[in-house]
């Protein structure tokens, strides 16, 4: 977008699309340095443009080489395309190793197309705290489409559903737990399902399983959800996929309300909320006092139940009630 | 240990490690990245056979701090090519380093090229850990070129 003439420096490079300033945004944005506010209040009046697609499931569905191949035809419609790949942190060293680029290698070296990867820094959720400003940050430099790929645990449903616009759930055939897993509540924020690795056997059968539990669900009156089968290695379904998102995309921009990124309000308010979470955690873990010792004790004997200690614990552990 | 702040995440270095040129043995490489990983870093790992190209976009887009090269037949005499391609594009700060095979007369002539350091093969664990952690503090200290203002 066209930069305003008291725009600084940065944020007319920034707009411009510079791949080095919008790198350097992004650390800052995920380390929470002094100067990700700037940034934020920065690029505001820039943002809500790009289309957010968000692809999750279980660990090696197939996610990443999926990506790969449906990038692939943004970038020949000419578009500019951004990827965040969230891969674990290791809970014991807080490292970790992001190797979600490995399947990615085929378009990563194009102009158009910008990917990072992001370690979650064992932030629960599947993102990691700073992946929605992250995606806003690549909206502003002029990515058309950003895609994010969640690391493959359980609980990132809500929060895709949050950020992206489109939420593609991939699975793969054969895997009984796979399903279950899709059972457990990610079924409910698919916008998409994909079957894929659709070249192995097996695959109509999972298809026939989805559907059958998807006609379990309510229905809404705009979008019934579709199950697609892909070969992300093979290339087949993608084009079918794509077009898919496409209409999706279409659908919901007709709509108002819970379009764009959906409740802005909603998401600061959980990413506020689970930030607090671990403040107290941590401060709680930390707490040598007389007090917790007390509650803990009475809970062992059985003389406090959980509720009580708990109230007592949050009251104690939040500075303005002190 | 790296101390724990409660507003901002510490510091974790970011290292690339990879391989360039026509070599495929990728076990040592795989080895470091655990290794990196285990220390607390953030290891971009990518597949053997990259062009420099691709590594120097990769640099840029991931904002690392530190290349770590695994070399095991002639590949490292391809890291002057890259060491010149970085500064071409203003990235000198980010601290390059070569793992493997180098014949002694080859390691002088890569710190000549702005390589920060070669290990051999045999290499201590904890030696590696701790001169990568400190070029990444070095390469991160170094790197002004953009502020958010
Ligand atoms: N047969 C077959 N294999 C596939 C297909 N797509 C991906 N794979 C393979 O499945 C494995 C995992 O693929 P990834 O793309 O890394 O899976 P992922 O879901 O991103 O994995 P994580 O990021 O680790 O959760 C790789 O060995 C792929 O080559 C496919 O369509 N068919
Ligand atoms: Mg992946």
């Amino acid at each position: 977008m066209k930069a305003k003439n008291d725009d600084k420096p940065w944020l007319v490079r920034l707009l411009n699309g510079e791949r080095t300033v919008l790198a350097k945004a992004i650390s800052a944005l995920e380390n929470e340095t002094d100067e990700a506010s700037t940034i934020i209040s920065g690029i505001y009046p820039y943002i809500g443009k790009a289309l957010v697609v968000g692809f999750t499931g279980s660990p090696g569905v197939g996610k990443s080489t999926l990506v790969n191949s449906y990038i692939a035809g943004l970038c020949e419609e000419g578009l500019r395309v951004g990827v965040i790949a969230v891969d674990p942190s290791s809970p014991l060293s807080g490292g970790a190793i992001l190797g979600d680029r490995i399947r990615m290698a085929a378009h990563e070296h194009l102009e158009n197309v910008f990917i990072r990867s992001l370690a979650s820094r064992c932030h629960v959720g599947g993102l990691s705290r700073a992946t929605a400003r992250i995606v806003d940050v690549m909206d502003a430099a002029g990515m058309d489409v950003v895609v994010i790929e969640t690391v493959g645990a359980g609980q990132s449903e809500v929060e895709i559903a949050e950020i992206a616009h489109t939420k593609v759930v991939v699975c793969s055939p054969g895997l009984g737990d796979d399903i279950q897993a899709i059972k457990a509540g990610i079924l409910e924020i698919a916008d998409i399902l994909v079957v894929n690795k659709c070249d192995l056997p097996l695959a109509a059968h999972t298809v026939r399983q989805l559907k059958s539990m998807l006609s379990l669900r309510d229905e809404s009156p705009e979008w019934s959800t579709p199950v697609v089968s892909t070969s992300a290695l093979e290339g087949t379904g993608v084009v079918e996929l794509t077009e898919i998102i496409k209409n999706h995309e279409k659908m919901s921009s007709n709509k108002k309300e819970g379009y764009g990124k959906g409740k802005p309000q909603q998401r600061v308010l959980r990413l506020l909320a689970n930030s607090a979470a671990d403040e107290i955690k941590k401060a709680l873990l930390q707490d040598k006092s007389e007090e917790i010792s007390t509650i803990c004790d009475a809970v062992l004997k059985g003389e406090m139940i959980f509720s009580d200690a708990i109230q007592r614990l949050i009251k104690g552990s939040l500075p303005c009630k002190q | 240990m790296i101390e724990e702040k409660t507003t901002k995440e510490a510091f974790k270095p970011r290292v690339l490690v990879t391989k360039i040129g026509l070599d495929g043995h990728d076990r040592g490489s795989r080895i470091i990245a655990a290794w990196l990983r285990d220390a607390g870093m953030e290891v971009i790992y990518t597949a053997p056979w990259q062009e420099i190209s691709t590594v120097v976009k990769l640099v840029q887009e991931e904002d690392v701090d530190v290349i770590g090269l695994s070399s095991l037949a002639t590949d490292h005499l391809l890291v002057p090519k890259l060491m010149t391609a970085l500064s071409e594009v203003g990235y000198q700060h980010v601290k390059v380093v070569v793992g493997g095979i180098v014949p002694d007369a080859d390691e002088l002539m890569l710190l000549d090229a702005g390589v920060s350091k070669v290990f051999h093969t045999g290499s201590a664990k904890n030696d590696v850990i701790e001169a990568i952690g400190a070029l990444a503090n070095k390469a991160r200290n170094s790197s002004s070129s953009i502020t958010f203002n």
